[in-house]
């Protein structure tokens, strides 16, 4: 029990993907229009998640270690294809407002990330926890940014007005550029922490650059090693 | 009959009208992390706009000939990726053993991109669109193109940036990302064009 707690915990805290490992920039960015938007959004990724760290788990022994990275891509795609005509046939508006987004959840990093740095190493259970974790702390962040961007671009969250009705609302938020100025924001806080926490002698090693500093030598789980088929080099 | 009113309409909606980094948040990755210098950023853009042309090319011909004749078009995003995947490895095998010039100046950029979502959503905008196999090749570049003129702007604003006293928390990411979100709305211009 202690150890599937310590995995939602993690996911949703200590190693949360958007805030700390600052892991699946393009849907962040994308799909925060709103905070219902946001929420679809991390949910779905959370079942694909979920699903596929508890199947690459199971096969851990069987796939190949040279063939992982297309094993696992195969079936990172399986769920996503699962979801995307689970999503057209139940949550049709969903569905229409992620639009391209869905099928995009294959390449999503935190995904393939989970399954190299994680799944592919541990056991069935605390790998589906682990998934139900990082899914949770993604929807998390998600509808958090979700909130704000519609809070400051149009007065409203979760679709209900919340801002007084003389509050002029600052539409350049809902739209692209509101989103790189939201994640500025929050990037920058985070350089705060992690700058005050080295001044004060803490490992901060854990916070992540989004690979910001240069991707091809990027060392974060998932991503630099996504070079797979360069096994020669 | 694909017009080439048609064509051109794709080739600036897609280039400038719709970016695909600054109005779709496609291939943000190499967007924030290949941009430090201009050339490094132009060899990126010119391995993209390889790849991208040749990718839509191949899985729009997939599409119209082997799934849509077999009925399996929800298969599409399986597909795609992995045939994005292996195309990307043959064109960089080939260029290594015929075109090794080329190579030398791209080889280095196209293993960054086999996952790129650029790439995969390209090839997925298209099937939503229903464009054949011509419109597809011209989606693919134009998108691969506005790709490429970001990147490179970018990159020259962050070359002339390194001598600016930026404050210590919005340093790296931060004020790329404001310099990104600055483009986004000089790129929102570009809508009244069509």
């Amino acid at each position: 029990m202690s150890e599937i707690k310590s995995r939602l915990v993690n996911g949703l805290f200590k190693e949360n993907p958007t805030f700390v490992l600052m892991l699946g920039m393009c849907p962040t960015l994308a799909v925060t229009t709103s905070a219902i938007n946001g929420l679809g959004m991390g949910l779905t990724t959370m079942v694909v998640l979920a699903l596929s760290n508890m199947i690459i788990s199971l096969l851990r022994n069987i796939i190949p270690d040279k063939v992982r990275i297309p094993a696992f891509i195969v079936i990172i795609a399986s769920f996503v294809t699962m979801m995307e005509l689970l999503l057209e046939g139940f949550l049709p508006s969903l569905y229409d407002a992620l639009g391209i987004y869905i099928p995009l959840i294959v390449v999503n990093c935190i995904i393939l990330g989970r399954a190299e740095a994680y799944a592919s190493k541990n056991p069935v259970l605390p790998s589906l926890f682990d998934g139900i974790g990082m899914g949770l702390g993604f929807s998390f962040a998600l509808t958090c940014i979700g909130a704000v961007r519609e809070l400051i671009g149009s007065g409203k969250v979760f679709g209900f007005s919340v801002m007084p009705s003389s509050y002029m609302p600052c539409a350049i938020f809902v739209m692209a550029p509101g989103a790189f100025f939201v994640l500025a924001a929050l990037t920058a806080v985070q350089n705060k922490i992690k700058i005050a926490g080295e001044k004060k002698g803490k490992d901060m090693s854990k916070i992540g650059s989004g690979c910001s500093e240069d991707c091809m030598n990027c060392g974060e789980e998932g991503c630099g090693r996504r070079k797979f088929y360069d096994t020669d080099a | 009959m694909e017009t080439v009113k048609d064509l051109l309409i794709i080739l600036i909606s897609s280039s400038l009208v719709s970016n695909v980094v600054l109005s779709q948040f496609l291939g943000l990755c190499p967007f924030l992390g290949v941009s430090k210098k201009t050339e490094t950023a132009a060899g990126m853009g010119a391995a993209i706009i390889f790849v991208i042309t040749i990718s839509s090319l191949v899985a729009a011909a997939i599409y119209q000939f082997m799934l849509v004749p077999l009925h399996i078009e929800y298969l599409q995003t399986i597909v795609f990726i992995l045939v994005i995947a292996a195309l990307v490895q043959f064109v960089e095998m080939f260029l290594k053993k015929f075109i090794p010039s080329l190579y030398q100046s791209l080889g280095i950029y196209l293993p960054l991109i086999t996952t790129n979502c650029a790439v995969l959503g390209v090839a997925l905008t298209n099937v939503t669109k229903q464009y054949g196999i011509l419109k597809s090749v011209v989606n693919g570049f134009a998108t691969a193109v506005g790709f490429t003129i970001s990147i490179v702007i970018l990159a020259g604003l962050r070359e002339k940036m390194a001598y600016n006293d930026v404050p210590e928390s919005f340093q790296g990411m931060p004020i790329v990302l404001i310099t990104a979100g600055l483009m986004a709305i000089a790129f929102c211009g570009f809508s009244g064009l069509l």
